[in-house]
């Protein structure tokens, strides 16, 4: 970082622009709740009590974050390389299924089944992407809108599985209701939980974190990392420099899937929805993950601070309801921040342009 | 197999299907000749489906206020382009990026429409029908093409306005060229990022009012899943068309014949089909018929690269 007054300037800018424009969307929020007849203080006090202040919620908190910054540290390996994946929802939602085959299917289980269904639920994301790989090299159809397809085809080839007893749908004896889910996983291939404070803190806190770090270690310090960068800055010269696009720009993208369903299969092992797989199982994780990713300008350590709030957003709006708020309101809130959030980097790189336009043509 | 291709001549001659067809493509060919223009100036706007969405509820609100269907769907179009105004000036004013921006938008007004329809008392019926005189007794496709709810036939002057102003007007020419060469059109003296956000209004005034259109062509009450993912396939229908109008059109009938058999199937073979796979099969189609035929376009040159001025 260089000091000098400009680039000072520059950055007191770019966080008073940052204070601003969230304050902005908040303020948007509120008004909608007051005009909706809803009271904003009332939802303001029920997002604190979900998110951390009442007992055990900032465990939930936690174990929501988790999968987030997995997702989001997958999402910034492919968009280093130059490749908008934006099909998380689907990867995530494909590996958790992966993982349940295994998971759900090996009784008693153990922990080399835990490893195994994480591994296929991985390869199962990882596929899934592989997809839109295979659609883009072969093809040229843009990844942006192979993958986004590909979400609305996960959850119904999800719920086929959830279908049929052969695949993964429970059999329960007598049971009226045919609700559409897998057994539960195998008691011993589920992830440990910490407890901590009176709170449940599954272990995929501490592997995103590894994860995540890993991921920018990776990206920032090892030749592979090197390689996508430059892909993603300049594909001509990468291809010149031998780094082909082919190879490296599907790898990105399978890597990035392969983190997607990390995170999914890691959510089915550590107890989401009750260790049950199910069509909606992915539960905006995969959207919320490549938010994360983008509002951190696809940097992991930068993810995690961005993940926490959403995963505090998310959480609290679990006791929303309660409070008498629609609890959708939290679908504008994350909506109107992550606009609040692109538009500071982007006002002040626009500044510092008319800046030294304006230094030109003085010059001039 | 006999019964198999029995099955099969009753898709094939079934008339309430291709009324089906038309309507279900219609509102893709709203969107996607929109999308098309915004594309042909180098963006891909994956916003469209915020745009049609923005359209189909304010079309609404607009029709419980007022019962004018006229004055709904111009109510559509307004919020369309009041939607599309975020995308173009935060991607082409302020160079955010615009696949981030397009999802936003599409997350933020599900949530929005979702929050704010319990306030409002919706009530919306369907348009009336027309009857066409003559071209409405051409058999199969008379019914479908020329009997329909009136907003339906804006269709038919959305198509050739869209290809004329694109393609025979100054200005379409100016789109055009900034989504082929931005740095020359740039030099030539046209303003690139003020095309492309022309583009991407026009794009929403198109969006907005095909959502008005489905409302009172369609499906005639209004629900938030209504739209459900029509803006992509609208996309891939350009996609599919190879960047011409005409290309995307038949890629719209396309996957509106794949979403009208997904819904009447079970009716006209009276065969009891998988649900899931048959809420997947415009999907499914869709990415089967890209990966056929995808490959033998050109596609824009400058398609979803920001231009800012100066940087090569």
């Amino acid at each position: 970082m260089s000091t000098t007054p400009t680039a000072k300037r520059n950055r007191i800018e770019l966080i008073a622009l940052y204070v601003v424009s969230i304050v902005a969307a908040f303020v948007i929020a509120a008004i909608l709740v007051n005009t909706s007849g809803d009271s904003w203080s009332k939802a303001v006090v029920a997002m604190i009590n979900g998110a951390f202040k009442n007992p055990g919620r900032w465990g939930e908190t936690l174990r929501r974050a988790a999968p987030l910054l997995i997702v989001a540290a997958g999402s910034a390996i492919a968009a280093k390389a130059g490749i908008f994946n934006i099909g998380q929802e689907g990867q995530v939602l494909i590996g958790a299924t992966g993982a349940a085959f295994i998971m759900t299917k090996i009784h008693p289980g153990s922990p080399l089944m835990l490893i195994l269904g994480v591994l296929l639920g991985m390869l199962a994301g990882a596929a899934w992407a592989g997809i839109s790989a295979l659609l883009y090299y072969w093809r040229r159809v843009p990844v942006v809108l192979s993958t986004l397809l590909l979400v609305y085809l996960s959850s119904q080839i999800t719920g086929y599985t959830m279908t049929r007893k052969f695949l993964l749908l429970e059999v329960v004896e007598g049971s009226p209701t045919r609700i559409q889910n897998s057994a539960k996983t195998a008691v011993n291939s589920r992830l440990g939980i910490m407890h901590i404070f009176g709170n449940n803190v599954p272990l995929t806190v501490p592997i995103a974190i590894i994860f995540a770090i890993g991921v920018a270690y990776m990206l920032s310090r090892s030749v592979w990392g090197f390689r996508l960068k430059m892909l993603g800055l300049n594909p001509r010269t990468a291809q010149r420099a031998g780094v082909s696009h082919v190879k490296f720009g599907s790898m990105a993208l399978l890597t990035s899937g392969a983190a997607a369903g990390l995170a999914g299969s890691l959510m089915l092992a550590s107890g989401e929805s009750n260790y049950r797989a199910s069509s909606g199982f992915a539960a905006s994780v995969g959207w919320d993950g490549l938010l994360v990713a983008l509002v951190a300008r696809n940097n992991p350590y930068a993810s995690i601070p961005v993940a926490l709030a959403f995963a505090c957003l998310h959480t609290g709006s679990n006791f929303l309801a309660a409070a008498g708020v629609k609890s959708v309101l939290v679908d504008v809130i994350r909506g109107l921040l992550v606009l609040a959030l692109f538009i500071p980097p982007a006002v002040s790189e626009l500044r510092k342009k008319r800046r030294v336009l304006a230094l030109m043509t003085e010059r001039a | 197999m006999l019964a198999f291709l029995g099955s099969f001549g009753d898709i094939l001659s079934n008339g309430p299907l291709y009324q089906s067809t038309f309507r279900l493509a219609a509102i893709l060919v709203f969107a996607a000749v929109g999308e098309w223009v915004a594309e042909r100036a180098g963006t891909i706007n994956l916003s469209v489906e915020a745009m049609l969405l923005g359209g189909h509820f304010a079309t609404a609100i607009a029709y419980t206020q007022t019962s004018n269907f006229a004055i709904s769907l111009f109510v559509g179009a307004i919020a369309g382009i009041f939607v599309s105004s975020f995308q173009a000036y935060l991607s082409h004013y302020l160079n955010a990026d615009q696949f981030g921006i397009g999802l936003t938008l599409n997350i933020l007004l599900l949530g929005l429409v979702a929050f704010l329809e319990p306030n409002f008392d919706l009530s919306t019926k369907l348009a009336g029908e027309v009857k066409v005189p003559l071209l409405y007794d051409i058999p199969i496709i008379g019914p479908a093409m020329f009997g329909q709810r009136w907003p339906m036939y804006l269709v038919y002057a959305v198509v050739p306005l869209s290809w004329w102003l694109l393609m025979r007007t100054k200005w379409g020419l100016e789109v055009r060229a900034v989504g082929e060469d931005p740095q020359a059109a740039d030099v030539t003296g046209i303003h690139v990022n003020a095309r492309r956000r022309h583009a991407i209004l026009y794009t929403g005034f198109i969006a907005g009012l095909g959502g008005g259109v489905y409302l009172f062509g369609q499906v005639g009450r209004f629900e938030s899943g209504n739209i459900g993912g029509k803006g992509i396939i609208a996309i891939a229908a350009v996609i599919f068309g190879g960047w011409t109008l005409r290309g995307a059109v038949a890629g719209c009938i396309l996957f509106g014949y794949v979403d009208a058999l997904r819904l009447n199937l079970p009716n006209i073979v009276g065969h009891d089909f998988n649900a899931q796979l048959l809420a997947a099969l415009p999907f499914l189609a869709t990415i089967v018929v890209m990966l056929i035929f995808a490959k033998h376009t050109r596609q824009p040159a400058s398609l979803a690269l920001p231009f800012i001025r100066g940087l090569k």
